[in-house]
């Protein structure tokens, strides 16, 4: 049990929760039982019935239900007199302020995307409140503790962003199933359902000839008085058939890759459709709309051939239509909606099918396509217990012990929780060292728009920016703005850089300031005229900024979104062995070597290291002292024979 | 797959974890009976663990009569008087577990552990034990192992900053995916009595200090009659002598059971719920993957120290068993 100085010290902790999910459930239950009797817990999250494998403070009947509120009561269930305040909100609100924060002892994070937990440590920084963060992944897990100046911020170290392809890619040249299911989703499903006036790359090609655009966006539209099958059958031709056909009239897009073949619907499905399927769907409500139960394919779990992926695809298409038509047109692909789901499996099978790329069952689908994390109990009650931990050595200033803790699937060296002393602060990271980072980008070509979109936001997390070279103001957002002001902003957005009333050009150092995060950075522009379109897509490329190295391509879910695990490799099955274990642990501790040191040398003043985040920390690191056996901290003495074992 | 696929509803409700484990493993778990005897913090964390997970049953053994202390690390018991008063351990726990998931079948089986004869276990296919004397440990395991049924047999134990768990999976085989092919893996496990007999100048260097702490106040606890837990710092002298004979007994220098650790463990003997959730979990892991027949299960002790944070495995067998 907890010593009478640590029992004194939770007692009279006031402590701040983001996130009442998988961890936020272990945790506010671990924290409760240890004592803790100021609990604040924010989310703005309700509950499902996916989340009830592990967030077992909510039940089947609380499904719909705030998740902040519902942990809150059932925790009070078994420890009636302490407080526990809920807040159903996004933690970007404007009333999460620096104040709101400096109200607490301690932040702990349980959060499943980078860009609020970016958020929190810039105000648990401008707050100066430790922090500590957590994540999970399937079998993996991590928790790090964040104090200001005096160890790494949660930003000092690279971490993944979440994966993008380039737009040829998704639309001419395909070569694995997760650049179908984006293909599917973001550009067939927007064009069909979605809001018909966004822009949509659906028919673009490799060569562009000069009268299709505008002849084709009748393509998808269905005819007056055209029978809903003839219409799915036309949609299906026209891009499994005819698009394939044109993008293979470019023989340059196909010297050195495999050619697809283009798919036509009378060759797949003969076309005497019965409509025996009429019956299926009387007293069927609209939300239960499948056409999985139409067809009677059962199981999600199997992968479907080019015959039943098609017919799948004409009968989501047909139930869209006549079931939910009042949807079409505002629809944005859910993961939960069923109907979405099959019609995406579908049409991405399909398009892997002409590509020669391997097909995927429906559940797997859903998981690319929805970035599903998966997920078990075990691991969130692991991690919360060794974030209470850390959170009861920071109460208590126990500078010398902090930890992060990082939750293996497979031991290394015996460990499967392997305890790392935190690194002192990186300083050129441009968040808590207010480092400026540098851009290059063509100042000419690219507009005000994809800088603050894919840079400002994207990529260095400011959601509220100002932007200011010198004195002038090139942009910003807020409530209060005159509405000349706002034209104005609005007409630069549209800008390229060079033409701003401010000309942006090489040399120039903009100013981008986030009044919500009280976070402020320079950045020092360079420009550069050519991009390469495969590596740079963006066409602007940002230094300075620690940018983690680019992921394996491979059937992973998409996105940073919904992971939580964001400083180890995203969790594979129980598939394991010697190789990958060292693979992981090397990846672990590629993640920090390098310049960094240790808080235990900070006495020394060394130079900064000019190589990068690949080279090996020269320092030979201090053994840190358990107890007066001077037992090794395993990793400490380890770290080179790991990395040695690196495989790049 | 045969026609016992998962109903919409596990599929519905497991979707997370089936895509760590598999719909295979997730069937396995379904029809799997665990026996978990000794309801405190940590094994309450396991069983919520393992009801989530969707095991087909569990059946709880513990039939002390809830008490107050009994509420300081365990999650499933409500600090009201009309949910507890009198009824025992088991009982509370049960109706607890059984809101986690309606689709376990979670029930209480009174009596004494070590008076149920061999039959009772073959219907289990794990069995954990906790709060339990040296005694009873090694008499289950022995049960067990009698069988002809593979039953998978944990001991797990919390004390203060410090948790100890013990894997027994007998002659283990399962398979595995390296690369493309399948690979067939064969563990052999001692029992509990085999592994605390191997001498400890034959154990490996560098064997985790907890183990051998263990172990002293584990002997120390048998002799002088007294339940897992029952110590005091004023009993320290009387733990010093005995390691001062075990590790004359097993020529291991008296410095690698360092008195502050026997300390820690006879005074903070109250479990400390961060602890519970990291050994819970751990311990679910491992009869999960035990079950499911996929992973690689540990062999065959784990220990976790809040000092210093490490969370490790120490393999304790005699040479044959030694992987």
């Amino acid at each position: 049990m907890a010593s009478q100085e640590q029992l004194s010290a939770i007692k009279r902790a006031k402590v701040l929760m983001v996130g009442a999910g998988g961890i936020g459930c272990e945790l506010l239950k671990t924290l409760a039982l240890s004592g803790f009797q100021d609990i604040h817990i924010i989310d703005m999250d309700t509950i499902e019935v996916s989340n009830l494998n592990r967030q077992f403070l909510f039940r089947q009947s609380h499904v719909g239900q705030s998740k902040a509120k519902v942990a809150r009561d059932a925790v009070l269930r078994f420890r009636p007199n302490i407080s526990i305040t809920p807040y159903h909100a996004n933690v970007k609100e404007s009333r999460f302020n620096v104040d709101f924060f400096k109200e607490f002892d301690v932040v702990l994070n349980g959060l499943d995307n980078l860009d609020a937990r970016r958020h929190v440590n810039r105000l648990c920084l401008v707050a100066d409140i430790p922090l500590v963060e957590s994540g999970t992944t399937g079998f993996l897990g991590q928790v790090t503790v964040h104090l200001k100046g005096k160890t790494e911020c949660y930003e000092c170290q690279p971490k993944p962003a979440p994966k993008t392809y380039p737009v040829c890619t998704i639309t001419s040249t395909p070569s694995k199933f997760v650049h179908c299911i984006v293909w599917a989703k973001d550009l067939l499903f927007a064009k069909l359902f979605g809001d018909k006036n966004q822009e949509n790359d659906l028919n673009v090609r490799s060569s562009d000839t000069a009268n299709s655009s505008e002849h084709s966006e009748d393509v998808f539209e269905c005819r007056k008085d055209e029978d809903i099958e003839r219409y799915g059958r036309r949609i299906y031709d026209h891009v499994f058939g005819h698009n394939i056909e044109v993008a293979l009239s470019n023989e340059e897009t196909w010297k050195n890759r495999n050619k697809p073949r283009p798919i036509y619907s009378k060759d797949v499905l003969p076309e005497k459709q019965t409509k025996e399927n009429g019956n299926k769907e009387k007293g069927c409500a609209a939300d239960d709309v499948s056409a999985m139960v139409s067809l009677s394919l059962k199981n999600p779990q199997d992968i479907w051939n080019l015959v039943e992926n098609s017919r799948v695809f004409l009968e989501a298409l047909r139930l869209f239509f006549l079931k939910r038509e009042k949807d079409i047109g505002n629809l944005t692909f859910d993961k939960d909606d069923q109907l979405a789901v099959e019609f995406v499996t579908a049409a991405a099978n399909i398009r892997a099918s002409s590509f020669g790329i391997p097909l995927h069952s429906l559940f797997e689908a859903k998981g690319i396509a929805g970035n599903i994390v998966h997920a078990v109990a075990t691991t969130n009650a692991i991690i919360a217990g060794l974030i209470v931990i850390e959170a009861i050595k920071v109460l208590q200033k126990d500078n010398n012990n902090y930890r992060m803790t990082y939750c293996l699937e497979h031991p290394s060296r015996k460990l499967l929780l392997m305890p790392v002393e935190p690194y002192e602060p990186n300083r050129s990271c441009y968040v808590c060292s207010e480092t400026p980072v540098s851009l290059e980008v063509n100042t000419q070509r690219s507009k005000l728009r994809d800088f603050v979109e894919k840079i400002i936001k994207a990529k260095l997390g400011m959601n509220f920016p100002l932007i200011m070279q010198g004195a002038s103001i090139l942009y910003e957002v807020g409530e209060d703005l005159e509405e000349d002001m706002v034209a104005i902003y609005a007409a630069n957005l549209e800008k390229a850089l060079s033409e701003l009333p401010s000309p942006v050009t090489s040399g120039s150092v903009l100013t981008v300031e986030d009044l919500q995060q009280e976070f402020s950075c320079s950045i020092n522009i360079k420009h550069r005229e050519e991009f390469d379109e495969e590596k740079e897509p963006d066409g602007m490329l940002l230094s300075g900024w620690v940018e983690a190295p680019v992921d394996k391509d491979n059937n992973k879910p998409i996105g940073n979104d919904e992971s939580t695990s964001n400083a180890l490799p995203s969790g594979e099955t129980l598939e394991g062995e010697k190789d990958d274990e060292i693979q992981e642990t090397s990846e672990v501790v590629e993640a920090f070597t390098g310049k960094k040191r240790k808080l235990s040398e900070v006495s020394e003043v060394t130079a900064p290291d000019p190589s990068g985040p690949s080279s090996i920390n020269q320092n030979k690191p201090k053994k840190l002292d358990i107890d007066d056996e001077a037992d090794e901290l395993i990793i400490s003495d380890d770290w080179e024979s790991l990395t040695k074992k690196k495989k790049l | 797959m045969d026609g016992e696929e998962l109903t919409e509803q596990e599929t519905a409700l497991y979707d997370r974890q089936i895509r760590v484990w598999g719909a295979d493993a997730q069937r396995r778990l379904s029809k799997s009976h665990i026996l978990v005897c000794g309801m405190k913090g940590t094994v309450a964390e396991f069983c919520k663990n393992i009801v989530l997970a969707g095991v087909g049953s569990v059946t709880l053994v513990d039939d002390r009569i809830v008490a107050d202390e009994s509420l300081s690390a365990n999650f499933l018991i409500l600090p009201h008087e009309n949910h507890y008063n009198g009824k025992t351990l088991a009982e509370v726990c049960c109706d607890s577990l059984k809101e986690f998931n309606h689709m376990v079948h979670v029930a209480v089986e009174t009596g004494d552990i070590s008076t149920f004869g061999v039959e009772f276990f073959e219907k289990f296919d794990a069995v954990i034990i906790s709060c339990c004397s040296l005694g009873k440990k090694k008499l289950i395991n022995r049960k067990c192992r009698k069988l002809s049924k593979r039953v998978a047999f944990y001991t797990v134990e919390c004390r203060g900053s410090c948790g100890e768990m013990f894997v027994d999976l007998l002659d283990y085989k399962y398979s595995k995916k390296k690369l493309e092919e399948t690979i067939e893996c064969q563990i052999e496990y001692p029992s509990f009595e085999e592994a605390i007999s191997v001498p400890w100048r034959a154990l490996p260097r560098r064997v985790s200090k907890l183990y051998f702490a263990m172990r002293v106040i584990e002997q120390f606890e048998d002799v002088e009659g007294r339940n897992p837990g029952e110590t005091t710092i004023a009993d320290l002298p009387g733990v010093l002598k005995l390691r001062k004979e075990l590790c004359e007994t097993n020529s291991l220098d008296e410095s690698q059971i360092p008195d502050a650790l026997l300390e820690r463990l006879l005074t903070d003997t109250r479990e400390f719920p961060p602890v519970c959730a990291i050994i819970g979990g751990i311990l679910g892991q491992e009869v999960i993957k035990a079950i499911s027949g996929k992973g690689d299960p540990l062999k065959n002790f784990f220990f976790f120290d809040a000092m210093d944070g490490k969370g490790l495995i120490e393999d304790i067998s005699g040479p044959s068993t030694r992987s």
